[in-house]
C-alpha cells in the first residue's frame, strides 16, 4: 500500500505554463484572419441556396450590391432597396457607382470586373431585373448571384 | 536600500494570462465570419442600342426550351405545367437530343461518352443539335428571386453535368477548375467544346409586380 501512495505522489499536476502560449498562438491566428466588416448592411440578407456554385479567383475584382427589404422599416419603408457601399441607391445611380468601382481597378483588369449580387430570398424579380438592366447599361456584365450551398 | 527595493518587487503572477488570452480568443472566434464569395455566375447580354432594332434572329421553336415562371411561382415548362423536380434531366435530354445534327453535331455525338449517349432521343420535335439549343427562362416581375435562382441553378446543373461527363470528372470537380491553372483551362474548354451554354433570360413582364 505504501508503494502505491508513493507512486501517486510522483505523478504531479501537468504543467500549465505553456497553456498561455498555445492560447496566444490560436489568438494570433484568429486576429490575423478576422476581417472586420467595413460596411453596415442596411437590408435583409438571407441568401438563397443553390447547388452549382462557383468560386471566383480574384476577390479584388468583385463589387457587391445588396438587395433586400430594409432592416429599418421606419426609416426606409418596406419596399426592397438596393445598397452599394454604405448607402442605399436608386437604380438610376447604379451606372455611376459601377463606373466609380471600375475606376479603382487596374486598367488591364477592368473587363473582368464582377458584380456580386447579394439578393435576399424574399425579393421579387422586379428589382433584380431593374438592377440587371442598369448593369447592362454600365457594361458590367459579369454577375455573380451570391448563394449558399444547398444541403440535400 | 537598493537591495531592499529589489526584494520588494516580486514577479507579476502570470497565472491569469491564460484567462485573458482566452477571453480575447473567444471574442475573435465569435466575431470571425469566414467570407464566402460563392455564387452562380451569369453573363448579361450587352445593352441594346435604341437606334438599332434588335436583330430578327429566326430560331426554330423546337430549338428553344422555354421555362416560364409566373408571379405565383408556378412553372410552365415547354407548354406544360411543370415543377423543379427532374427539370435538370429534361434540360439535359433537350440539349443532347440530336434531332437533326449537321456534320459537326455528328462529330460531337461520336465524341460523347456512353453515359451521355444514352440520353440522346433523336426526337424530331426537340433540339436539332447542341450548338443550336437554347434554354430560355422568362419570369414575371412578381416572381420570387428564390425560385428563379433555383431554376437557373438546375439549368446550369444540366450543362455542368454534360461538361463534366465529357472530361471524366464529377460535376463538382469541373466547377472547381480555374482558368488560370495550366492544364485546367484546357479541360474546361474540352468540356465545353461545341456545346455552348446558351441560357437566355428574357426581360420579365409587368405582371404581378411593380
Amino acid at each position: 500500500m505504501a508503494k502505491f501512495t508513493k507512486k501517486s505522489k510522483a505523478s504531479t499536476a501537468i504543467s500549465v505554463a505553456s497553456l498561455p502560449d498555445i492560447v496566444f498562438i490560436l489568438l494570433f491566428f484568429f486576429m490575423v484572419t478576422t476581417v472586420m466588416r467595413e460596411q453596415d448592411i442596411l437590408v435583409e440578407q438571407k441568401l438563397p441556396a443553390a447547388s452549382q456554385l462557383q468560386k471566383l479567383q480574384k476577390k479584388t475584382l468583385i463589387s457587391y450590391v445588396y438587395i433586400g427589404n430594409p432592416k429599418n422599416v421606419a426609416l426606409y419603408g418596406t419596399e426592397p432597396k438596393i445598397q452599394a457601399n454604405d448607402a442605399l441607391l436608386n437604380p438610376s445611380d447604379l451606372v455611376q457607382w459601377v463606373n466609380q468601382e471600375r475606376d479603382l481597378l487596374p486598367e488591364n483588369e477592368r473587363g473582368l470586373m464582377t458584380i456580386s449580387m447579394k439578393a435576399d430570398k424574399e425579393v421579387k424579380m422586379g428589382p433584380i431585373s431593374d438592377v440587371q438592366t442598369e448593369l447592362r447599361e454600365a457594361d458590367a456584365r459579369r454577375v455573380l448571384y451570391a448563394a449558399t450551398k444547398k444541403v440535400d | 536600500m537598493a537591495s531592499r527595493m529589489k526584494k520588494e518587487a516580486p514577479e507579476i503572477p502570470a497565472g491569469s494570462m491564460a484567462d485573458i488570452a482566452f477571453l480575447l480568443l473567444i471574442f475573435f472566434l465569435v466575431t470571425t465570419t469566414i467570407a464566402s464569395d460563392k455564387g452562380i455566375l451569369n453573363f448579361l447580354p450587352p445593352k441594346q442600342d435604341p437606334n438599332v432594332p434588335p436583330p430578327d434572329i429566326k430560331v426554330n421553336e423546337r430549338n428553344i426550351f422555354t421555362i416560364l415562371i409566373n408571379a405565383n411561382d408556378q412553372l410552365l415548362v415547354e407548354g406544360e405545367y411543370g415543377s423543379t423536380e427532374g427539370l435538370d434531366e429534361d434540360v439535359k435530354a433537350f440539349i443532347l437530343n440530336f434531332g437533326a445534327p449537321d456534320e459537326e453535331g455528328q462529330a460531337i455525338y461520336n465524341s460523347l461518352p456512353a453515359s451521355l449517349q444514352s440520353v440522346v432521343r433523336r426526337d424530331p420535335k426537340s433540339s436539332d443539335d447542341p450548338s443550336e439549343a437554347i434554354v430560355s427562362i422568362k419570369t414575371n416581375r412578381g416572381t420570387s428571386y428564390d425560385i428563379y435562382l433555383e431554376v437557373f441553378d438546375l439549368v446550369k446543373k444540366a450543362y455542368f453535368d454534360i461538361y463534366a461527363a465529357r472530361v471524366n470528372l464529377s460535376s463538382e470537380e469541373y466547377r472547381a477548375l480555374s482558368d488560370e491553372m495550366p492544364g485546367e483551362s484546357e479541360l474546361q474548354d474540352k468540356g465545353k467544346a461545341g456545346i455552348p451554354m446558351a441560357i437566355s433570360i428574357a426581360e420579365p413582364d409587368k405582371q404581378g409586380g411593380n
